[in-house]
């Protein structure tokens, strides 16, 4: 038996290693990445308090979230195919065409 | 130390180092397939936790499909490497220290205030079952229906979206 407070506590490295991802990688690939690996630390906390509470609604929120991050991920892409045909680089520093 | 416990720190333990390895990849094929790792262990911790249909959900979208995509995309840019350089230096050792200040403060708040209670059962065979499954399938088209028909147009618009965006125009020749 497992305290739960463990699976919350992995689920917030988790959440903070993505974090880290998004603030400190110049590739928007990478930083895409670690936005959906901040998904999956979400959904691994609402797993566990499904575990505990015998209840349907965590995993069925889970799904929902999958669903969700499979949209998020196709229009994302297109995005960053998009960016890179208009100016041949992903790096997400170079991307200051709205500067002012 | 229980069966339990140890599985679970091992499963950890490969999580956050498969999370840590896609951090530090100067490899973007590299970190998406530590990514692909990272999944399937969340995937496994899944199973463990009596969820098995949103572990196989997990493989087959997430790892399965996902990253796949990812991978097509790295290889169709050749964004393999980016090269070196920092605009602003100062930039990556502030979101270091900031990452740790917030890693720190959960921690922190989840073992000393806002600890989660309750103990996580051990994996039982009747979750493998087809009566599980059933249940499961009930509750998510009897009160989850409205959310599971917005989230089938909500694939619609995105697969409308990822087209539209890569569309490209026919140039008029005069």
């Amino acid at each position: 038996m497992v305290p739960l407070n463990y699976y919350v506590i992995l689920s917030a490295v988790l959440f903070t290693i993505g974090v880290l991802g998004v603030l400190t990688r110049r590739n928007a690939l990478i930083i895409f990445m670690s936005i959906e690996l901040m998904l999956n630390a979400a959904n691994l906390a609402m797993v566990a308090f499904s575990s505990v509470l015998q209840e349907f609604t965590g995993q069925i929120f889970v799904f929902f979230v999958i669903a969700v991050a499979a949209a998020e991920v196709a229009v994302g892409l297109a995005l960053i195919v998009g960016i890179f045909r208009a100016k041949r680089s992903i790096d997400v520093d170079q991307m200051s065409g709205l500067k002012g | 130390m229980t069966a339990d416990l140890i599985l679970f720190l091992g499963l950890a333990l490969v999580a956050v180092a498969t999370a840590l390895g896609m951090l530090f990849s100067r490899n973007a094929i590299y970190a998406a397939l530590f990514l692909v790792l990272n999944f399937v262990t969340v995937a496994i911790f899944y199973l463990v936790l009596s969820a098995p249909l949103v572990a196989m959900a997990q493989v087959t979208v997430y790892a399965g499909a996902i990253m796949v995509l990812f991978l097509f995309v790295i290889m169709l840019l050749g964004a393999e490497k980016l090269p070196a350089g920092e605009v602003l230096p100062w930039q990556r050792p502030l979101a270091v220290i900031l990452g740790f200040i917030l890693v720190a403060e959960a921690v922190y708040l989840l073992v000393t205030r806002a600890q989660a209670q309750g103990q996580v059962p051990q994996p039982q065979a009747a979750a493998n079952t087809m009566d599980n499954l059933r249940d499961l399938g009930q509750t998510l088209f009897n009160q989850y229906l409205i959310p599971f028909e917005v989230t089938s147009i909500l694939l619609l618009v995105a697969m409308i979206g990822a087209i539209v965006l890569t569309l490209r125009e026919k140039k008029e020749s005069n």
